[in-house]
């Protein structure tokens, strides 16, 4: 049993390596598209807020399987025929970017208003309010929710092995066809996911810690 | 100090400014001349428009009519009669112009004493780091917090939040200052460490717009006192006639009477 589970080993090695491109790819996309979007929802333009929020409560309503076998079964349909790795790192993204929206609108507006207000007291430009004064301060409470997500991404990566990607999931899958062994293995791809996981974790709190400036 | 009668071009020209919030009208046709120098203080019930005339000067606040001028130039709109908002970028520069502090001091809380008073500095004025730490350094000192340099905010008392409130506002060096009720927040005991430097600005000349209900400060510093009641102007002059027992305005006497009732 053991032999034939190191015998599987680089395989498996190989199968976790596509799952950490793939959650590298979704958490730094969707933190892009969801900073952007989210600021957009907090200070842009009527349409461009309701845009936002329809796009956000939507993809937040739909389970993220449908989402997934959306962009690969169903856009062909309307001509938009994707790899399955790239149909995955998509139905991913625009999951997480939804959220990272929330946790952004969600964090700036625990900024007092005051904190604006002195800002454009002293004659800094929008821009500069945000980069200086707000998101600083906004950045502590977006941290913890970010970092959750993070590890959902991760563990969420899982699901692509259902478009036939040898993620570690599908390779587990895949060793366990061959050898039978499958407590063994669901045992060692579950000890992978934690392991990673705490790490973030982890890594979450020793950050949070750095940035707990005391306020009042 | 300067007079309100003299003929030099007044510093801030406010002229019949109106502006409702919905159906409320909070300020109405409201006119008021400062000229350099001038400390103007302004008192009145709470709701009768004094911090909104306030914000509406660094136009934190919009108005709906009226013009308001700052060395001749329109704070919130265009020059060229349209009424036409100014750009962000233009509206940064004018407000860079008024120095504000609040009632809530809103100093930064992520940053130091000093941090909050060279971020305008070095990112409005342009100077350098080490210019602006010399200029943060050399208000703190004035305002007596020369050794909070590198204290956050919440290390602070509430009046010592509000002198860096203060220092960080005169560093920009504005051409007037806004004091928005900023010792109503504090303890009664910390008062008196604001209203000394608030104090020690004006004999420098620093040209400065309050609102306050610290009446014997208003009696004592200011070149004229200005009364609002309902959303306008309803007497404003020297503080001796302002504030005279006397007055034949009748508004002026109960705000004047309620307020010696509860504070004397």
């Amino acid at each position: 049993m053991l032999s034939q589970i190191l015998y599987a080993l680089p395989f498996l090695a190989q199968g976790f390596a596509l799952t950490l491109w793939v959650s590298l790819l979704v958490v730094v996309l969707s933190l892009i598209a969801g900073v952007i979007l989210g600021v957009g929802l907090v200070y842009g333009p009527a349409p461009l807020r309701w845009a936002v929020r329809i796009f956000s409560d939507t993809i937040r309503g739909i389970p993220i399987l449908v989402l997934i076998f959306f962009v690969y079964y169903g856009l062909p349909a309307v001509g938009v025929h994707l790899q399955s790795f790239w149909a995955a790192v998509l139905a991913l993204t625009l999951f997480k970017t939804a959220q990272v929206v929330e946790y952004l609108r969600g964090a700036v507006a625990s900024i007092p208003k005051g904190q604006s207000e002195a800002a454009m007291a002293i004659g800094l430009t929008f821009r500069q309010r945000l980069v200086y004064v707000v998101f600083p301060q906004a950045f502590r409470r977006f941290l913890p929710p970010w970092i959750n997500g993070v590890t959902d991404a991760v563990k969420g990566s899982a699901l692509v092995s259902l478009l036939g990607i040898t993620d570690l999931m599908q390779a587990i899958n895949q060793v366990i066809g061959r050898t039978y062994e499958a407590m063994p293995l669901y045992i060692l791809g579950a000890l992978i996911y934690f392991a990673v996981n705490y790490a973030l974790s982890y890594a979450s709190r020793r950050l949070e810690q750095r940035f707990a400036f005391i306020r009042d | 100090m300067a007079n309100s009668s003299n003929n030099s071009p007044a510093l801030l020209d406010i002229a019949e400014v109106s502006k409702s919030f919905g159906s409320v009208e909070v300020l109405r046709s409201v006119g008021l001349q400062v000229a350099k120098g001038e400390v103007v203080t302004v008192i009145g019930p709470s709701g009768s428009g004094k911090t909104t005339l306030l914000r509406c000067v660094n136009f934190l606040e919009s108005y709906d009519s009226g013009s308001i001028r700052i060395d001749g130039k329109e704070v919130g709109f265009r020059d060229g009669g349209a009424r036409q908002r100014r750009s962000e970028r233009d509206l940064a520069g004018m407000r860079a112009e008024t120095g504000m502090v609040f009632q809530g001091f809103n100093l930064f809380p992520h940053l130091t004493a000093a941090g909050n008073i060279m971020l305008g500095l070095t990112k409005v004025r342009g100077k350098s780091t080490s210019e602006a730490r010399a200029a943060a350094e050399h208000w703190l000192g004035r305002v007596g917090l020369a050794h909070k340099a590198d204290s956050l905010p919440a290390e602070l008392s509430g009046g010592q939040q509000q002198r860096v409130g203060i220092a960080r506002a005169v560093a920009m060096e504005p051409k007037i200052l806004l004091l928005d009720e900023i010792t109503s927040a504090l303890d009664p005991e910390l008062v008196g460490e604001v209203l000394a430097v608030v104090r020690s600005l004006a004999e420098d000349g620093m040209t400065m717009v309050m609102v306050t209900h610290e009446m014997a400060f208003a009696r004592d510093a200011s070149s004229r006192i200005v009364f609002m009641a309902d959303g306008s102007v309803s007497a404003v002059g020297p503080p001796k006639e302002v504030l005279a027992a006397e007055t034949t305005n009748e508004r002026l006497r109960t705000f004047l009477a309620r307020f010696r009732a509860s504070h004397f």
